[in-house]
């Protein structure tokens, strides 16, 4: 009984992990303005938090690079299956327009699974909110096999 | 009592970017400090090899997503002085208000996030809630919220119209009053004042010697603004620096709250300067030759360097920021601390690692 009250919560209450991985912080305060009383993501239940030992989802703005590869890694081996990953940005995505300088692996595809993808430049908070609705979906479906 | 050493990032809640700082504790008092970065490290000023000097304005304005404006502004006018060229008067008047705009979405956002380091979760709520009504004047005049992109060499590629002018003056005076309505609590709140003054004090002499910058220097009492310089727009606007003496965390908090207010001052007086006229003249030839122009950014003084050679591409950019410049200061004030006071103090400083990092 308590798996299936964790399970129900974990869709209906997620808590989301910010992690900044090179991004030009566009992204990072559109993601921070969603947990602001316009936009307020926490009406959905949704909490940040710092502890990635607590987080259902990683949000993951900007892209890899040769040193934070290995602290991303890192951070999505500390959470808890089942997780998810979304990446916000172009950057986050592909690698944007910094996909070709010296020092940039990439997308956050190159490292870590991702679930959801948010395009934008930077993203918009509606599309951040959107990402994290779908993605919620396909936990709840992943949850719902494991039964 | 042992020395420990307590890694502090480079994920860490009080922090929206990666910087690692090793912090030496002997009980809880912090006797070094050590910072480590590289977690941003982009290497895009090695792009201008590859991109053409017009792309590139696209590039540096994702050196830094919450001052970008500013940094195209700065490279746009780095070229037009090594093309001899100027940008119109009613451009440079809108460069102006565009980059006041974003001083000031800066001001509320960083005001926010400093409540926020030490636990005044409602004041951090306020403040964002005001500064969203500054991007939806950046949305609905620009096209997007944060990366506005309006500035073109030779001037700039979008206007304002009557309408739009007016519906900007009316923001600005409602959110000039929330502003002032949350002064007290800034300034006064006794909470507020027992976890910023008399913490994370850089006395003046120090910060001119380790060569602080912005509201960082100005909180200590120095007053330099690069605006002095009377780039863009500013030569025909009242601009006096804003300074207070303090030095601690309390200082450098109230200067960025008085800039905050004077720059809806400077957005108004040139919304009053616009007079009709062309946006942009035409470029022709390639930049050729070095020069280096300065800004002022909403953490300080940022330096671009530019070197042409009468091709496309550019040969060098460098790009100097200003929390590169403070980071010697943190340094200097964070031993001696309470360790509890470490995140108020590195938040101080308005650290924008994308910034520093490139």
């Amino acid at each position: 009984m308590f798996g299936s009250f964790l399970k129900t919560s974990q869709v209906k209450s997620p808590w989301l992990l910010h992690f900044d991985c090179g991004s030009c912080n566009g992204c990072d305060i559109e993601t921070l303005a969603c947990l602001t009383p316009v936009y307020d993501v926490e009406r959905f239940g949704i909490i940040n938090v710092g502890n990635p030992r607590h987080a259902d989802v990683l949000v993951v703005t900007g892209t890899v690079n040769q040193r934070n590869a290995v602290i991303l890694k890192n951070l999505y081996d500390q959470m808890p299956s089942p997780k998810l990953v979304i990446a916000v940005g172009a950057c986050g995505c592909s690698g944007g327009v910094f996909r070709e300088a010296p020092n940039v692996l990439g997308g956050i595809d190159k490292v870590i699974p991702v679930d959801v993808y948010v395009p934008g430049c930077p993203a918009k908070p509606e599309a951040i909110m959107d990402a994290v609705v779908t993605g919620l979906a396909k936990l709840k479906g992943i949850l719902e096999a494991s039964k | 009592m042992a020395r420990t050493v307590i890694p502090f990032g480079p994920q860490h809640p009080v922090l929206p970017e990666p910087i690692h700082l090793s912090l030496v504790v002997e009980d809880e008092k912090v006797v070094e400090a050590l910072p480590t970065l590289g977690y941003v490290h982009r290497g895009l000023e090695m792009l201008a090899v590859k991109r053409d000097y017009n792309q590139m304005i696209q590039i540096v304005e994702r050196v830094c997503g919450i001052c970008s404006m500013i940094h195209s502004l700065c490279y746009c006018q780095g070229i037009e002085e090594m093309m001899g060229i100027q940008a119109p008067r009613r451009a440079r008047m809108l460069r102006v208000v565009w980059s006041e705009l974003h001083r000031l979405h800066s001001h509320l956002l960083w005001l926010g996030l400093f409540a926020d380091s030490f636990g005044f979760e409602s004041l951090f709520m306020q403040l964002w809630k005001i500064r969203e009504r500054i991007m939806d004047v950046n949305e609905s005049t620009t096209g997007n919220r944060v990366i506005v992109s309006v500035n073109v060499i030779g001037g700039v590629r979008a206007d304002l119209d009557e309408a739009q002018i007016r519906w900007i003056k009316d923001t600005l005076i409602e959110v000039e009053a929330s502003i002032r309505s949350l002064q007290s609590t800034i300034m006064n709140d006794a909470t507020v004042c027992k976890r910023t003054r008399g913490i994370g004090v850089l006395t003046q002499q120090a910060a001119y010697d380790l060569g602080a910058a912005g509201p960082m220097l100005r909180g200590s009492g120095v007053a330099q603004d690069m605006r002095q310089l009377k780039y863009a727009g500013f030569d025909e606007l009242n601009f006096e620096p804003v300074v207070e003496t303090a030095g601690d965390c309390w200082a450098r908090s109230t200067v960025r709250f008085r800039e905050s207010l004077q720059s809806i001052d400077l957005v108004r007086q040139a919304l009053d300067k616009l007079e009709p006229g062309d946006l942009a003249v035409k470029v022709k030839g390639k930049p050729e030759g070095e020069v280096i122009t300065r800004v002022e950014q909403p953490r300080g003084e940022c330096l671009y360097y530019l070197k042409g050679n009468g091709t496309n591409n550019l040969e060098r950019v460098r790009i100097r920021t200003p929390t590169f410049a403070n980071i010697p200061p943190l340094a200097a004030i964070l031993p001696g601390l309470d360790f509890a006071d470490v995140p108020v103090v590195v938040l101080s400083i308005d650290p924008c690692i994308s910034c520093t990092e490139r």
